[in-house]
C-alpha cells in the first residue's frame, strides 16, 4: 500500500547481487501472503525484469525468482496465465536444468503451482518442455526435490488423458513405481497421488501403471502409519479398479481386497472414502468378484462405516458399496442381510428423506437404489421382517413382493410369518386394488386358510 | 264233282265265313297288333334294361377299382407322412437329450463351474490371509524400526550429554551428584560418566555431515558407498628420520598402476596356437560324415539298383478298384433322373434300420 512495489523494483536491477536476491525474496514473501499483492506484483511489471536476466544469475537469485513466480502463480488461474505470458516458463525450464538441487526444487514448485489450475496452463507447461526434465528431477537423490517433482507431475497429469499420456511417454511411471518403496512418507503421498492421477483417465493408462508392477508393493502403503499415504494408496487402487473387470480381478488376485478392508477398519473419517469405493467398484463388475469381496470379510467394515461415520458422503458411499455387493444374486443379498445392515439402511433412507437439504438429494438417491437392489434379490426372510414395520410405501412394495415370492413354497417360513405378527402387519397395509402391492398381498393371503387371514 | 258241288254250296257260307273270319281276324288284328306291339316293346325294354344293368355293373366295377386305387395311394401317402413325422419326433427327442446333456456339461464346466468358483474363493481367502500376515509383519517391522531409531537417538543424546558433563564424575574425596553416599548403588548416569571419554573442544566444531550419513544408514536412504578409489597418502605426517625416500614418492611407486608390455598383455596362446585352434574348429564344422577314407567311385558299380514303386509297376490303370467295388459312371446313364415307377416304392421303408436318412425329400 505504501508504494513498496515501486521501491523494490529498481532494487532488482542493483549492481550488488545480494541486494537483488533480497529484493526478490521480499517480493516473493509479499506476493505469497495475499491475492491483491500478487496482482500488484504482476501489474507493476516486475515479472519481465525478473525473468529476463535469469539465465546469467547465480543460484540464489534463481531460487528467489522462482519463489516469486510460485507465490504469484498459486493464487488464481489469471495470475498464472500472466506469468506464462511474460515468458517465465522458459526460464523456469532453464532453471530445471541447473545443477543445484535447491534451484531445481524451487523451479519445479513454481511449475507445479502454475499447472495446478487448469488444463490450458498444464498444456503450456508441457509445451515448454518441462516434463522430461521433471522426470530427471525425480531420479535425483534429494528427497525434497523428488517430492516436489512428483507433486508437479501429479498436477500436470490430473487434467486430461493427453497430458497424462505425455507424462507417461517421458517414462515417468517406472521411476514413480520404484519410489513407492521409499520410506519417506510425504514422498510416498505425492508418488501415489501422481500414479492415481495418471491411472484415472483411461483403461490403457491404468494398465500401463499396473504393468509397472506396483502390486503387491502398493499394499504395504496401505499399512503405513501416515494417514494420507493410506488414503492416496487406496485412491490409486480405486482408480485402477474402476475401469474393467480384468483389472479388478487382478487386484483381487493380488490380495488387494484384504489389504483395503484392513485399511478401512483401521482409519476414521474421509481417509476411508477411497477404500470404500474400491470395494464398491470391485463388487460392481461381476458376481464372482462380489462374492470374493464377501469371502474376504468385506461386509462388516462397510456396516461399521455406515453406523459410525457422521459425514453424509461417506455414509452414501458405504450404502452404495453395500448395494453393489448385494445386488447380484440371492446369495449375495443374503450375505448382506445377515449382517443386519438393512434396518440401518432403511433408517438412513427415511432420515434423509425427511430432511430437505439439497446435498442430501444425492445420498437419498444412492441409498434408495442400494436398498432396492438388495431387496429385489433378498430371500432371507428373518432379515426382512423388521423392515415391515416402518418402511415407506415404495420400499414396502419390494418387501411384500419378496415375501410373496418365498412364502408359497416354504411352510416353516409361513408359520414363522404368522407367529411374528407379520401377517397382521400385512393386513394393515392399505393398497389400491389392481396395483402390484395388492397382488402381492393377495398372493400372501392365499397361502393361508381363511380363518387365520380374518 | 260232288266235292265241287259241296264246295259251291258251302261257298256262300264260305264267303260269309271267310268274310266273317276276316272281319273277326281284322277286328282281332288291332288287338293282336297292339298286343304284339306291347309285348315287343316290353321285351325291348327288358333287353335295354338288361343292357343298362350290365353297363351299370361294368361302370361300377371300373369305378370301384379306380377309387380303390386312388385311396390306396392316398393311404400310402398318409402312412408315409405319419412314419416320417414319427421318425422326426424320435430324432428330435434324441437330439434334445443329447443337447440337454451337452449344454449342462458345457455350462457347468466352462460358464459357471461351481467347484472351480469355490476353489477360487478359497484360494482368495488363503491369499488374503497370507497378505494380511505379511502386511502385519511389515507394520510390526516398521514399528520396531521406529522404536529402535528412537531408542538409539535417546541413547546417543545421553552419551553426548555424558561426554559433555564429564566433569561431574565423582572423585575419591568428593562424591559427584550422581553418586550420593546415601544411595545403595551409583546412578546409571554415574556409570555412564565413568565409561565416557571427555569431549574435547576441537571435536565439537566438526558438525554432522557424518551424523547425517549415520542416520541414513538404517533407513537406507543413501546406500553406503564403498570407495573403490585408491587410498590417498596421509597428509601432514612427520617425515621419518633417516635415509628414507620421500613418502610420497614411495607411495607413488607402490601404488603405480601396472603397465604391461604388449607381449604380456596379449593372450597366452600365441598366433600359431590360435591358428591351429581355428583350423580344428573349421574342420569340425565342415565335417559332413565320419567316414574319413571313402572308397573309390567304382565301389558302387556292383550294387543292384532298387527302383521306386512307381517305376517298378507296369503302366496303366489298376483293375483292382473297378471289379470289386461299386462304381458310379454317370456318363453311361440313359437319362438324368432315376426311373420312375407307377407307384413309387416307399424309400423310407427301404431305409428302415439304416443309419442315414434322406430327410426332406418325402414331405
Amino acid at each position: 500500500n505504501s508504494g513498496v512495489m515501486s521501491l523494490l523494483r529498481p532494487l532488482l536491477l542493483d549492481v550488488v547481487p545480494t541486494i537483488q536476491q533480497t529484493a526478490a525474496l521480499a517480493l516473493g514473501r509479499l506476493a505469497n501472503y495475499n491475492d491483491d499483492l500478487a496482482e500488484a506484483v504482476v501489474k507493476g511489471d516486475i515479472l519481465p525484469q525478473l525473468v529476463c536476466s535469469l539465465s546469467e544469475q547465480n543460484r540464489f537469485y534463481k531460487k528467489a525468482a522462482a519463489f516469486v513466480l510460485r507465490a504469484v502463480g498459486k493464487h488464481s488461474p489469471q495470475l498464472a496465465q500472466a506469468i506464462v505470458q511474460c515468458g517465465a516458463l522458459e526460464m523456469l525450464v532453464i532453471c530445471l536444468e541447473d545443477f543445484d538441487p535447491g534451484v531445481k526444487e524451487a523451479a519445479s514448485w513454481a511449475i507445479g503451482y502454475i499447472a495446478r489450475h487448469n488444463s490450458e496452463l498444464s498444456q503450456a507447461v508441457v509445451d515448454a518442455g518441462a516434463v522430461p526434465l521433471l522426470v530427471l528431477c525425480i531420479q535425483e537423490p534429494e528427497i525434497a526435490l523428488k517430492r516436489i517433482a512428483a507433486s508437479t507431475l501429479s498436477d500436470i497429469s490430473k487434467h486430461s488423458p493427453e497430458l497424462a499420456q505425455t507424462v507417461v511417454d517421458a517414462g515417468a511411471i517406472a521411476h514413480l513405481a520404484q519410489m513407492i518403496l521409499n520410506p519417506d512418507a510425504k514422498l510416498k503421498r505425492q508418488v501415489l497421488s501422481a500414479l492415481s492421477q495418471i491411472a484415472k483417465h483411461s483403461v490403457d493408462l491404468a494398465e500401463l501403471v499396473v504393468e509397472a508392477e506396483i502390486f503387491p508393493v502398493v499394499l504395504t502403503c496401505l499399512k503405513d502409519s501416515d494417514e494420507y499415504v493410506k488414503k492416496n494408496g487406496a485412491t490409486l487402487i480405486r482408480e485402477i479398479a474402476k475401469h474393467t473387470p480384468e483389472l479388478s480381478q487382478l487386484i483381487v488376485n493380488a490380495g488387494g481386497v484384504a489389504a483395503v478392508i484392513d485399511c478401512i477398519g483401521s482409519c476414521r473419517g474421509t481417509v476411508r472414502l477411497p477404500g470404500i469405493m474400491v470395494l464398491g467398484y470391485v463388487a460392481a463388475h461381476s458376481e464372482n468378484l462380489s462374492m470374493a469381496v464377501i469371502v474376504s470379510k468385506g461386509i462388516p467394515p462397510l456396516c461399521a462405516c455406515l453406523i459410525e461415520e457422521h459425514e453424509d458422503h461417506i455414509k452414501a458411499a458405504a450404502a452404495w458399496a453395500l448395494g453393489q455387493v448385494g445386488r447380484h444374486t440371492p446369495e449375495h443379498a443374503r450375505a448382506v442381510a445377515v449382517a443386519n445392515v438393512l434396518p440401518t439402511l432403511l433408517a438412513m433412507y427415511v432420515d434423509t428423506r425427511s430432511s430437505e437439504d439439497l446435498q442430501m438429494k444425492a445420498s437419498i438417491f444412492v441409498t434408495k437404489k442400494a436398498l432396492k437392489n438388495i431387496l429385489q434379490k433378498c430371500t432371507y426372510l428373518p432379515a426382512l421382517e423388521p423392515l415391515l414395520h416402518d418402511a415407506p410405501p415404495n420400499i414396502m412394495k419390494h418387501i411384500i413382493g419378496q415375501f410373496s415370492k418365498v412364502l408359497p413354497h416354504d411352510s416353516k417360513a409361513r408359520r414363522l410369518f404368522v407367529t411374528t405378527g407379520g401377517l397382521k402387519k400385512v393386513q394393515e397395509i392399505k393398497a389400491e386394488s389392481g396395483s402390484l402391492l395388492q397382488e402381492y398381498i393377495n398372493t400372501i393371503n392365499n397361502c393361508y386358510p381363511e380363518e387365520i387371514v380374518r | 264233282m260232288a266235292a265241287l258241288a259241296r264246295l259251291q254250296a258251302r261257298l256262300s257260307g264260305l264267303r260269309e265265313e271267310y268274310f266273317r273270319r276276316n272281319r273277326s281276324i281284322d277286328e282281332d288284328r288291332k288287338i293282336e297288333y297292339k298286343a304284339a306291339v306291347k309285348i315287343q316293346s316290353w321285351f325291348r325294354g327288358c333287353r335295354v334294361r338288361a343292357y343298362l344293368r350290365y353297363l351299370t355293373k361294368m361302370v361300377i366295377f371300373i369305378q370301384k377299382w379306380w377309387r380303390g386305387y386312388r385311396s390306396r395311394r392316398y393311404f400310402r401317402k398318409m402312412v408315409e407322412t405319419a412314419y416320417f413325422i414319427m421318425k422326426m419326433n424320435f430324432y428330435n427327442e434324441m437330439a434334445v437329450r443329447i443337447q440337454k446333456r451337452w449344454r449342462g456339461y458345457y455350462v457347468r464346466k466352462y460358464i459357471h463351474n461351481y467347484y472351480a468358483l469355490k476353489k477360487y474363493l478359497e484360494a482368495i481367502s488363503v491369499n488374503n490371509d497370507i497378505v494380511r500376515n505379511e502386511l502385519q509383519k511389515y507394520a510390526e517391522m516398521k514399528e520396531n524400526e521406529e522404536k529402535r531409531k528412537d531408542l538409539e537417538k535417546k541413547d546417543k543424546e545421553k552419551r553426548y550429554q555424558a561426554r559433555k558433563m564429564h566433569y561431574l564424575l565423582s572423585t575419591e574425596q568428593i562424591a559427584g551428584i550422581y553418586n550420593s553416599p546415601f544411595r545403595k548403588s551409583p546412578d546409571p548416569m554415574e556409570l555412564l560418566l565413568r565409561k565416557s571419554k571427555p569431549l574435547s573442544h576441537r571435536r565439537q566444531q566438526t558438525k554432522s555431515p557424518f551424523a547425517y550419513e549415520l542416520c541414513d544408514w538404517p533407513t537406507c536412504r543413501r546406500p553406503p558407498t564403498f570407495s573403490t578409489a585408491q587410498p590417498l597418502p596421509p597428509i601432514g605426517r612427520q617425515k621419518p628420520q633417516g635415509p628414507f625416500r620421500d613418502s610420497a614418492e614411495v607411495l607413488r611407486q607402490r601404488y603405480k598402476p601396472l603397465e604391461p608390455t604388449l607381449r604380456v598383455a596379449a593372450s597366452i596362446s600365441s598366433p600359431l596356437e590360435k591358428a591351429r585352434e581355428e583350423m580344428k574348429r573349421e574342420g569340425w564344422r565342415n565335417c559332413i560324415h565320419d567316414n574319413e577314407f571313402l572308397p573309390f567311385s567304382s565301389y558302387h558299380k556292383n550294387e543292384k539298383y532298387d527302383p521306386s514303386i512307381h517305376r517298378s509297376e507296369k503302366y496303366g490303370q489298376e483293375t483292382y478298384g473297378i471289379k470289386h467295388f461299386r462304381e458310379v459312371q454317370p456318363k453311361k446313364w440313359v437319362a438324368d433322373k432315376d426311373f420312375q415307377t407307377v407307384l413309387p416304392s416307399i424309400v423310407l421303408f427301404e431305409k428302415f434300420g439304416k443309419t442315414y436318412s434322406r430327410t426332406g425329400q418325402i414331405v
